[in-house]
Parts: C-alpha cells; sequence; structure tokens
C-alpha cells in the first residue's frame, strides 16, 4: 500500500454488498493529501461504487472511510459521468454552488464571471443550461463544483462520453484546479488519461483493490498480474476477486 | 323569440358594453377560484413534493388515493362540504354555510388532489434525476423541496393552471354551498344555469362566451408554457 | 423557509375568511324557484335593506329543500308556498308562525296548437283529464316543490292516475320551474306553473296560457321565521324585521307595484297584525 506521511482518507475494510453479490472489498486504502489520485480500472471493476463511498452519497455495508478534520464529504465536491445541471441558466447553475457559501453580491457575480471564463462558458452565462452541448455541459458541471471552492474534487469518468477536444478542455481545468490546491480523485478507465494526468494511481479489478503505487512505478511495473493485464490491453479473467 | 345567433350578438353586446351584472359575476368568479387556487397550491405542492421525495410505509396508498380523488364528482364535494357546514353539522357553529368562504373551501377540496398529483408527476423525475446532485451539495429539507420546485416550474404551472381550470368550470358544488346569491355567491357558471333557467338566453350565452375566452387564455399560457419546455428549461 | 410559508398561509386565510367577520347581520330567506325567477324578490327586498340596513341573502331552492334546510337551521325566514307543508313545518316546532303573504294563480301552459284542445275546459279537472286521454305530454316538476304538490293534487278529481305514465305521456323533470318550462317548450308539452315565473319566462316560442281562473288553481305564499328557540343562532331580530316589513304597508305595496310587461304578478293578502 502507498503509504504518506499525512494521509486525508483512511479507508479501513469497506465493503459494499448488494443481495446477489459483493461489490467492493478494499481492506485497506490511503490516500495522501498532495497530487492527483486516478482509480483505474476495466469497467464494472467497482471504481464508480468506491468513489461514491468516498464522498458519503452511499453508506459501506462495512467498514469505515475515515477523511482527515476539513476535507470530508461537507469540503468537497463531485463530477458524474454525465452531467446533472439544473434547469436553469448556464449562470444560475454556477450561482446555485455559490448561494451557500456566505459570500455578498458583488463577490458572488465577480466569481460567477470568473469561473464561467475559466470554462470558456462567459458568452453563454444566460442560455439554458440543458441546451449546451454535451462537452459544454461537462465544462459548466466542472465549474459548478469548483465553484464551491471544495478542498477535494471527485469525478467519475468525466470524459468518458466526450470528443477529443471536450476531454482536453477538462483535463486543461482540472489542471489548474490542482495548481491551485485543489486535491484531485477522479476515477477513469482510459490508460492514456490516467498516464496524462495520475501522480498515484489506485488499481481496481473485479471490485478488489488490486495495487495502489506511484504513477511512475504503476505504468513501468505494475504490482499485480491484473494490472499488468489491463495496460498491455488483454483482457483477463481471475477466478476469484482480485489477483 | 331569439334564435342561436340572435342571443349570440346580444351575448356580444353585453360584453363589450361592459354590463354591471356580468362584471361582477366575473370579478366574483376569478376571486373565489384564484383563491381557492391559492389555498390549493400552498397546501398540495409541498404534499407532492414530500410524495416525489420520500418512500415511506404507506406511500403508495396515499398516491392511489390521491389520483382517485383527481375523478371526485364535484357535485359530492358539494354535498359533503354542505353537510360540514350546514348549522345542524359539526361544523356549523363558523357560520360558512351560504358565503364564498364556502365555496372556496368546495373548490379547494376539488382541486387540492389535483395539485397533489401533478406536483408529485412533474417533481418525480426530476428528484430522481438530482438525487445524488443534490447528495453531493448537501442540499436537504425545505431547501430541497424548495430546488424542486423552483426547476419544475413550469410543470408546476400547468398543474396550477388544471387546477383553475377545473375551478373555474365547476357548477354543482359551488351551487349547493353557495346558494347562488344574487351579489354573494353568484358565480359565472351557476348564473349561467340560473339564466338559462329563466329563459334569459343571452346573458347566459354572454357568461359561455366569457368562461371560453378565460379557457382559452389559460390555454395560451399552457402552450407558452410548453414552448419554454423544448427551449431548454423543462 | 417554513415560517414563509406560514405567514403567507395565515394572510391567505385571513383575506379568504376576513369578509365573513361581517356576515353576522345577514338574514337568510330560504325561498322558491317561482319567488326568485319572477323577479319579485330582486325587486322588492332592496327596499327593505336600505330601510332596516339588514341585506338578505335569498337562498333560491324548491319548497320542499326550503322547508329542509330551514328544518336544519340554515335560514332564518322561510316563504314558499306549500300551505299544508308550512303548517306541519309550524307544528313540529322548525317556525314561529306561518302568516299569509301573498298569492297569485297557477296557470297550465301548452303548445300553441292545443293538441288536446284544452282551450275550452269548463275546469281543470276536465283540462287535465283531456290531456290524459290524448297522451299528449305533460312536464311536472317532480321535485316535492309547492308548485309539484299542487299538481299532484289535481290529478284525482280529473280520475287520473300519473304514476304509471311516467316516462310515458307523463314527464317528471326534479328541476326548479325554470328549467321545467324549458324542457317542456323543447317537447312540446304542456304544464303547470305560477303565473309570475311564466310571465317573467324569456323564451317562450310557441307557448301560451290555454288554461286559467279555477278557484283550484289559486296560489298562496306563507312566510315562517325559523324558530329561534330550536336554533340560538339564527337572526331572530333580522327574521323579525323582515316579516313585519314584508306584512306591513311597505312591503305589501312592494309587492303589489311590481309589475312585468305591464302585468302585475303577485297580490298582497298579509292580515293585519295586531301590534
Amino acid at each position: 500500500m502507498l503509504e504518506d506521511t499525512a494521509p486525508i482518507l483512511k479507508a479501513r475494510g469497506l465493503r459494499y454488498e448488494v443481495p446477489d453479490a459483493l461489490l467492493l472489498s478494499v481492506p485497506d486504502l490511503q490516500i495522501g493529501a498532495a497530487g492527483t489520485t486516478v482509480i483505474l480500472g476495466p469497467n464494472g471493476a467497482g471504481k464508480s461504487v468506491l468513489l461514491r463511498l468516498l464522498h458519503g452519497l452511499v453508506a459501506p455495508s462495512s467498514g469505515i472511510c475515515d477523511w482527515a478534520k476539513g476535507v470530508g464529504p461537507e469540503a468537497q465536491a463531485m463530477v458524474f459521468q454525465k452531467p446533472v445541471l439544473l434547469r436553469r441558466s448556464v449562470a444560475a447553475n454556477i450561482h446555485f454552488a455559490l448561494a451557500r457559501r456566505g459570500l455578498d453580491r458583488a463577490q458572488r457575480s465577480e466569481l460567477a464571471a470568473q469561473h464561467l471564463s475559466e470554462a470558456g462558458l462567459g458568452a453563454r452565462a444566460r442560455q439554458p443550461a440543458r441546451t449546451l452541448s454535451g462537452g459544454q455541459q461537462q465544462r459548466l458541471a466542472l465549474a459548478r463544483a469548483l465553484a464551491r471552492a471544495p478542498k477535494v474534487l471527485l469525478l467519475d469518468e468525466p470524459t468518458a462520453s466526450l470528443d477529443p477536444g471536450s476531454t482536453m478542455e477538462i483535463e486543461k481545468m482540472l489542471v489548474r484546479a490542482k495548481a491551485q490546491g485543489t486535491k484531485i480523485i477522479m476515477v477513469t478507465h482510459d490508460i492514456g488519461q490516467a498516464r496524462r494526468m495520475a501522480d498515484d494511481v489506485v488499481f481496481l479489478f473485479q471490485g478488489v483493490l488490486s495495487c495502489h503505487q506511484h504513477a511512475p512505478a504503476f505504468f513501468d511495473a505494475p504490482a499485480t498480474k491484473a494490472a499488468r493485464a489491463f495496460l498491455s490491453g488483454e483482457i483477463y479473467q481471475s477466478e476469484g476477486l482480485g489477483a | 323569440m331569439e334564435g342561436f345567433s340572435q342571443a349570440f350578438q346580444t351575448s356580444l353586446g353585453l360584453i363589450l358594453a361592459g354590463d354591471p351584472y356580468l362584471v361582477g359575476i366575473v370579478a366574483l368568479s376569478l376571486k373565489i377560484s384564484l383563491a381557492a387556487l391559492a389555498i390549493s397550491a400552498l397546501i398540495g405542492v409541498p404534499l407532492g413534493a414530500l410524495l416525489a421525495m420520500h418512500r415511506f410505509w404507506g406511500r403508495q396508498i396515499i398516491v392511489i388515493a390521491t389520483n382517485a380523488l383527481m375523478g371526485l364528482p364535484p357535485v359530492v364535494v358539494g354535498l359533503v362540504v354542505y353537510l360540514a357546514l350546514s348549522r345542524s353539522g359539526p361544523l356549523g357553529v363558523l357560520d360558512l354555510l351560504y358565503t364564498p368562504a364556502a365555496m372556496i373551501l368546495a373548490q379547494a377540496l376539488l382541486i387540492t388532489p389535483i395539485l397533489v398529483a401533478l406536483t408529485r408527476q412533474t417533481l418525480e423525475p426530476i428528484n430522481d434525476e438530482y438525487a445524488d446532485l443534490l447528495r453531493s451539495f448537501a442540499v436537504a429539507g425545505m431547501r430541497r423541496v424548495w430546488v424542486l420546485i423552483w426547476d419544475g416550474r413550469f410543470g408546476l404551472l400547468t398543474a396550477l393552471l388544471a387546477g383553475f381550470g377545473r375551478a373555474t368550470a365547476e357548477v354543482g358544488a359551488v351551487i349547493i354551498v353557495g346558494g347562488n346569491i344574487n351579489h354573494v355567491t353568484r358565480v359565472m357558471t351557476t348564473t349561467i344555469a340560473l339564466e338559462t333557467s329563466r329563459g334569459n338566453l343571452s346573458l347566459a350565452m354572454a357568461l359561455g362566451v366569457i368562461l371560453l375566452i378565460i379557457a382559452l387564455a389559460v390555454n395560451a399560457v399552457l402552450s407558452m408554457v410548453s414552448q419554454a419546455t423544448r427551449r431548454g428549461y423543462a | 423557509m417554513r415560517r414563509e410559508w406560514t405567514i403567507l398561509s395565515l394572510t391567505l386565510l385571513a383575506i379568504v375568511f376576513a369578509p365573513m367577520v361581517r356576515a353576522q347581520d345577514r338574514i337568510i330567506l330560504q325561498s322558491t324557484t317561482s319567488t326568485q325567477n319572477s323577479g319579485l324578490l330582486d325587486a322588492v327586498l332592496p327596499a327593505f335593506t336600505r330601510a332596516t340596513g339588514y341585506p338578505v341573502h335569498v337562498v333560491a331552492v324548491g319548497t320542499g329543500q326550503a322547508l329542509q334546510n330551514a328544518r336544519n337551521g340554515d335560514g332564518d325566514v322561510v316563504l314558499v308556498h306549500a300551505r299544508d307543508l308550512e303548517e306541519a313545518f309550524v307544528a313540529e316546532g322548525g317556525g314561529v308562525e306561518r302568516f299569509d303573504l301573498m298569492f297569485n294563480d297557477f296557470v297550465i301552459v301548452g303548445p300553441g296548437s292545443d293538441p288536446a284542445g284544452i282551450a275550452g275546459a269548463n275546469s281543470t279537472a276536465e283540462a287535465l283529464a283531456r290531456i290524459a286521454a290524448n297522451g299528449a305530454r305533460f312536464t311536472s316538476r317532480g321535485d316535492g316543490s309547492g308548485t309539484h304538490r299542487k299538481e299532484l293534487s289535481l290529478w284525482p278529481a280529473a280520475g287520473v292516475d300519473v304514476a304509471p305514465a311516467s316516462g310515458d305521456w307523463y314527464r317528471e323533470t326534479g328541476a326548479g320551474m325554470g328549467t321545467t318550462l324549458n324542457i317542456a317548450i323543447e317537447m312540446e308539452a304542456y304544464v303547470l306553473t305560477d303565473r309570475g315565473t311564466w310571465i317573467s319566462f324569456g323564451r317562450k316560442n310557441g307557448h301560451k296560457v290555454l288554461f286559467e281562473g279555477q278557484k283550484d288553481l289559486f296560489n298562496p305564499y306563507g312566510i315562517i321565521a325559523v324558530n329561534p328557540a330550536r336554533f340560538p343562532h339564527v337572526n331572530a331580530k333580522g327574521a323579525e324585521a323582515l316579516i313585519s316589513w314584508l306584512l306591513g304597508p311597505d312591503g305589501q305595496a312592494a309587492i303589489a307595484g311590481y309589475t312585468l310587461g305591464g302585468e302585475q304578478l303577485f297580490f298582497p293578502n298579509a292580515k293585519a297584525r295586531p301590534e
């Protein structure tokens, strides 16, 4: 496991079960404050389940998920694979996120304008949000999440349904957010994206935490058979959980 | 005696001249129906929102009951309210029978199930779609209700218009509990009934034309609302 | 949020119910569709309100329903035209005392062509017998009203049992006088109506009065105050004021003075009341 001097998350014995199956089992996971953490794995590996557990959207069947003080779910924001925009204007979506930050009107206006322009949506402020294109909608969803000034930003396959151009724009926004100090935890099944973005990789396979390594180490010398197979593009099945 | 077209022409004349009897009746009708709508909305919309948001034991029964109540025959509601408000009834001390308040009560009873059911239908898909988002934003309780209501505003407007239409078109309940008293509880629909029974067709028809205009106006707003839907706000 | 909603609701309820506070001094008059449809009450009552300040709210339903409403305590004064029912109402304690107020008469109205030939009949019984014999359509109120009861009382003398004919030539509408007239005219049928409603009826088409003037077509109206001993909340003072006024010179003159198309519809016949 990847040890960190100051982990912001310690998860122990995390399990998520449904009546027919065990969807996730993570005995031990620590995530550090620095660097972008990418949760990687093939489809159905349990990546989304893990992310939702970390963010507190669902409760684990057993186990604990311990965030450090001040970086728990109330200081986090999440971007979903399919953008869920409010039935309002582009600007109103940003204002929704700004509303509870205790800012005055002038500050909110200024921040809203800033976030919109950083997302390349400044000219579309009054447009109904749901009439934007797929890439534009996801940029807005990301801008809205960032408008909450979160300590941790979680993203669930944010560019899975987007074209390369939009993907690049989203990744640029993430790089900027990271530079401003936001911790990023991102789920993806796209190896190329993981190479571009990750500082450390949490590799999940068939519902189990397979390995957790610094990015250079992971891509050069993945620690488990499943990870090796995944990186070389093979489809790998194991007998039971994990490898 | 007047034929249909004769009566129609006379009725248009009455409308254009702003006949005071007519104006008074139309004003009273609108006041009563709008008041009933407001009360029903205050009760029905939050109730519908709660049904949309929460799963609880008995919810399905309430949903079925509300949908069934939408088909309540108005005259039955009128009878029940009359029995309740009659001096020999449980609420007789309130002295509400034969007053506009009794009519507002009857109409509110009629349209609240409509608002509850249509609110739930509008807000449930929105709630389902927003579930994760609102959870992530820690939006709960009344704040969540308000978000759903605002984002569901166009569907809710349709519900309000449907309720208003039902209230203004109703005659059975309001004639029983209101007594069709001149200048006090006489509204458009009850006047049409009365004037028809007096053979005063042009007056009845004038009110019929006005009711139609109101119905058309409601439908015009409804179609503007669905335009807004297509423009991406619903 | 909850607070705003509560304030809004209470404000709304206050707006809706505030006008009701003033309604305490009103007099609820339970009366019949014939007095309403003829326009008499609309013409006569405003003078009373001007003189005394009491607004009168008229609920116009059939005689039977008016008396039943009064029995439930939902009225302060009753003005109907079914003498036996009125007296029973007082006898059982529902009303204080019955007074003669006014009268008019009933007439038999029918299609201009008079298919059953009742215009030449010598008595009401003969007229009705001719209708039955011809199987000519007849519309009845069928609603327990004063008019209905009067009509039912006339058939035996003609030797006619209308019950088996119901649905055939004898059609029961279960409705008020105006509606029944509408139906009679559409059906080209005969109908018994009080003269006041007929004169003020706006759509006579080809129908006209074909039989009238007999003593058994006399139509007296009575006025009764609802018994405050049984229903304490009744506006007893208002009821007394209304009855006194209607029975007094102003009311009686107003009734006599109400005409339509030059014809007087109601004839006052109050007896002088001991002071």
